[in-house]
């Protein structure tokens, strides 16, 4: 399956992707308020207000992070940049908690802020914008399924690194007490 | 009518932390966020209270009795003790500039990681049973009682500082938090209350010498092992001695830089160079670790570990002490070490040989660094060097906590590699020099079982990492500690893979012309060097 494809950016999206692009900066300004509601409130307030990237790369990575997934949504042609954008959260969120539900459930909550940016103009649709969105809400969920595949990876790397120290703390030990094999040394015995 | 609530606010699920005060949210002991305990061996090898098979995630610690008593009696004797930490206790106005500059906090964001919240878990405790107003005021006067919540938020937390000191050098008042959380661990060591990671090198280093309690055939052997790739590289055959008595010289570095990549490439650059001086030195296999895991037990037993490098080179009848590349072994000497032990009379102020230099500044210690002999070295033009066989490297600068916050070293390291070295970016200004970030794995927390609390406290250094590698091409993060070249290693494999970690011997081994060597083809690691990539 090629997750990377969004299938909600057909062309008959053209009218909701206008409007999301006028209210861009509510939307993601929303987006990251519902992200921060997982912090407590001493440190949603220095997430949001430390503008520093290098005091903050916390703050910084997730506005990064959702603006890249806002825009692939919109542009098609971005699609293959998804895991880069999740990669930039939830490499942080994979360490931040462990709970794979919970790590991920922001990217879920877009239908909500999307919905939210729209009240007015699904107040008085005649059922367009509403089919137009729900070809957005496919391309989130592909997000999400993507957002899986790159939690999962992170997690696996996490397990990766412990076993890599025990190696190189090891290593030179066992390679001196002769109770392991350098096998370019054997000549044509490796396979 | 109610309103009716729209599916997606049913939907929603609220993982908003319970809004509870501080005093009142007890520390919830997450895996993969704490050490093992340490074992009851460990403990009992060095005489430590209450040794016995314990677990953290245990409810019962297996403490004893009094262990109130205990605890409350030993922060009484320290508060009498250490005039400074009755300061720390009551100065704190509570400002918030060292908030936010803990990489714990920064990673985890968990408000308990702040410095001042830290402290707060050790200072209300001190108001309720040593402040009148604490007394009779309670709450009001941020005071509260002892009880075993508190105990265990003390642990988890004073196992997440790094005593990494960040957040002193934002503290109006010079608050010295690692100060404080030394104390915390010094008072739930009363307990038996220590990690594995700690307990087990600091005895081991206790009663064999180093860390990983190698026995002195061993480290003899671990080093002699190194000499096979130098001779297979440069052609060279280094002969280092061993408690050789009557050496001029002692050098003491990390274990780690004996045992563990990319350690290891360190330490053949240490051989390299002393080859090269022909230097009158010795290694010793009894003082055979820079680092002190007793400094983040206790007091007494950091005393004991330094005492050991003293009592060999008194043994050994040298001169003076050089010191390898290592973090918080240089903070125990700087700050520590005269007052337990120094001043060492018995040795003279270490002068280099080569070029006469007498170092004053270590007039009462005996001991510099290699840094400083290196950079004395290069000043006096007394090394022939060839940057270029670095020329693949485009490196950036790690200032480790312990030798730049704990003395001031920023030049000498720069001096040198800049020597050695052509492509050199400095990371941005706010993560470097004094205001370096820790590499999250300090202070002993460098295990395995605590990786996600390393990797998230690893977060702020490793982000100006990838800074740098995304715009200058920075493939190689150099430093001089044993403990950054372990942990960078891990922490930027996970936030900016492709970068690696160099310690800064290493890149003067590779760069080192030496009297009769061959052609060399390869650097230290075995891997090519510019443009004999064909050739290999």
């Amino acid at each position: 399956m090629d997750y990377g494809r969004v299938s909600g950016s057909e062309p008959n999206c053209m009218e909701l992707k206008r409007i999301l692009l006028t209210k861009k900066a509510f939307i993601l300004n929303r987006w990251f308020d519902v992200i921060l509601e997982a912090y407590p409130s001493e440190t949603s307030r220095f997430i949001q207000t430390q503008s520093d990237r290098f005091a903050n790369p916390v703050g910084h990575s997730i506005r990064k992070g959702l603006e890249g997934l806002f825009d692939t949504l919109i542009d098609e042609k971005r699609s293959g940049e998804i895991s880069g954008f999740l990669d930039d959260i939830l490499r942080i969120r994979a360490i931040q908690e462990p709970v794979a539900s919970r790590a991920l459930s922001f990217i879920f909550d877009l239908k909500a802020v999307l919905r939210k940016s729209l009240e007015d103009e699904l107040e008085n649709d005649d059922g367009r914008l509403m089919q137009e969105l729900s070809a957005v809400d496919s391309a989130v969920d592909e997000q999400a399924l993507l957002g899986f595949d790159v939690y999962m990876k992170c997690r696996e790397k996490v397990s990766e690194l412990k076993s890599q120290e025990i190696r190189r703390n090891t290593f030179r030990l066992l390679q001196q007490a002769r109770l392991v094999t350098d096998l370019t040394t054997l000549g044509g015995e490796e396979s | 009518m109610a309103k009716q609530p729209k599916p997606e606010e049913l939907a929603k699920v609220d993982y908003t932390p319970p809004m509870t005060a501080w005093m009142d949210t007890p520390a919830v002991l997450k895996p993969g966020n704490f050490c093992n305990a340490a074992k009851e061996k460990s403990l009992q090898l060095l005489d430590m209270p209450n040794p016995r098979t314990w677990s953290a995630k245990d409810d019962d610690w297996k403490l004893p009795d009094n262990w109130k008593e205990i605890v409350l009696e030993g922060l009484r004797e320290r508060l009498d003790k250490y005039r400074s930490l009755r300061v720390f206790m009551d100065i704190c106005v509570r400002c918030g500039a060292c908030a936010d500059k803990c990489h714990f906090f920064i990673g985890t964001g968990d408000p308990k990681n702040m410095p001042v919240l830290r402290a707060e878990l050790l200072r209300s405790i001190y108001r309720k049973e040593f402040t009148t107003a604490g007394k009779i005021l309670g709450r009001f006067a941020g005071a509260r009682e002892m009880s075993l919540d508190v105990l265990k938020e003390w642990w988890y937390y004073f196992f997440q500082c790094t005593e990494c000191r960040r957040c002193s050098v934002f503290c109006p008042y010079g608050i010295d938090q690692a100060e404080i959380t030394m104390v915390g661990r010094e008072l739930l060591n009363l307990l038996g209350l220590n990690i594995d990671w700690i307990m087990g090198p600091a005895s081991a280093c206790y009663h064999k010498g180093n860390h990983l309690g190698l026995e002195p055939h061993t480290f003899k052997s671990s080093i002699e092992f190194f000499l096979d790739d130098i001779e297979e590289i440069t052609g060279i055959r280094p002969e280092p001695t061993f408690n050789r008595k009557g050496a001029e010289i002692l050098f003491v570095t990390p274990s780690g830089d004996v045992f563990a990549d990319p350690g290891t490439y360190t330490c053949m650059g240490y051989l390299l160079l002393f080859h090269e001086l022909g230097l009158d030195y010795t290694w010793s296999t009894y003082a055979s670790e820079g680092g002190n895991f007793g400094f983040f037990t206790s007091m007494d037993v950091a005393q004991k570990l330094n005492y050991k490098i003293y009592a060999e080179a008194k043994r050994l009848g040298v001169k003076w002490i050089l010191g390898g590349e290592c973090g918080h072994m240089w903070r125990v000497l700087n700050q520590y070490m005269d007052t337990w032990n120094g001043p060492a009379d018995f040795l003279e102020v270490p002068t280099s040989p080569i070029t006469g230099t007498r170092f004053d500044a270590a007039k009462s210690t005996k001991m510099i660094h290699i840094a400083e002999f290196t950079a004395d070295l290069m000043r006096h033009g007394k090394l022939k060097l060839d940057p270029s066989r670095n020329d693949n490297k485009i490196l950036t600068w790690h200032d480790s906590c312990n030798t730049a916050r704990g003395m001031g070293f920023f030049e000498e390291p720069r001096y040198v590699l800049k020597k050695v070295v052509n492509n050199f970016y400095e990371m941005p200004e706010n993560t470097i020099r004094e205001k370096t970030f820790c590499c999250g794995s300090g202070s002993g927390l460098n295990a395995s079982e605590n990786m996600d609390i390393r990797l998230k406290g690893g977060l702020p250094r490793a982000n100006a990492v990838k800074y740098v590698n995304e715009k200058f091409g920075v493939n190689f993060v150099g430093n001089i500690c044993a403990i950054d070249r372990a942990a960078l290693t891990t922490s930027i494999d996970y936030w900016a893979p492709g970068v690696r970690v160099t310690g800064l011997h290493e890149l003067v081994g590779n760069a080192l012309v030496m009297e009769g060597e061959k052609k060399r083809t390869s650097d230290l690691r075995g891997e090519p060097l510019p443009g004999c990539e064909a050739e290999e």
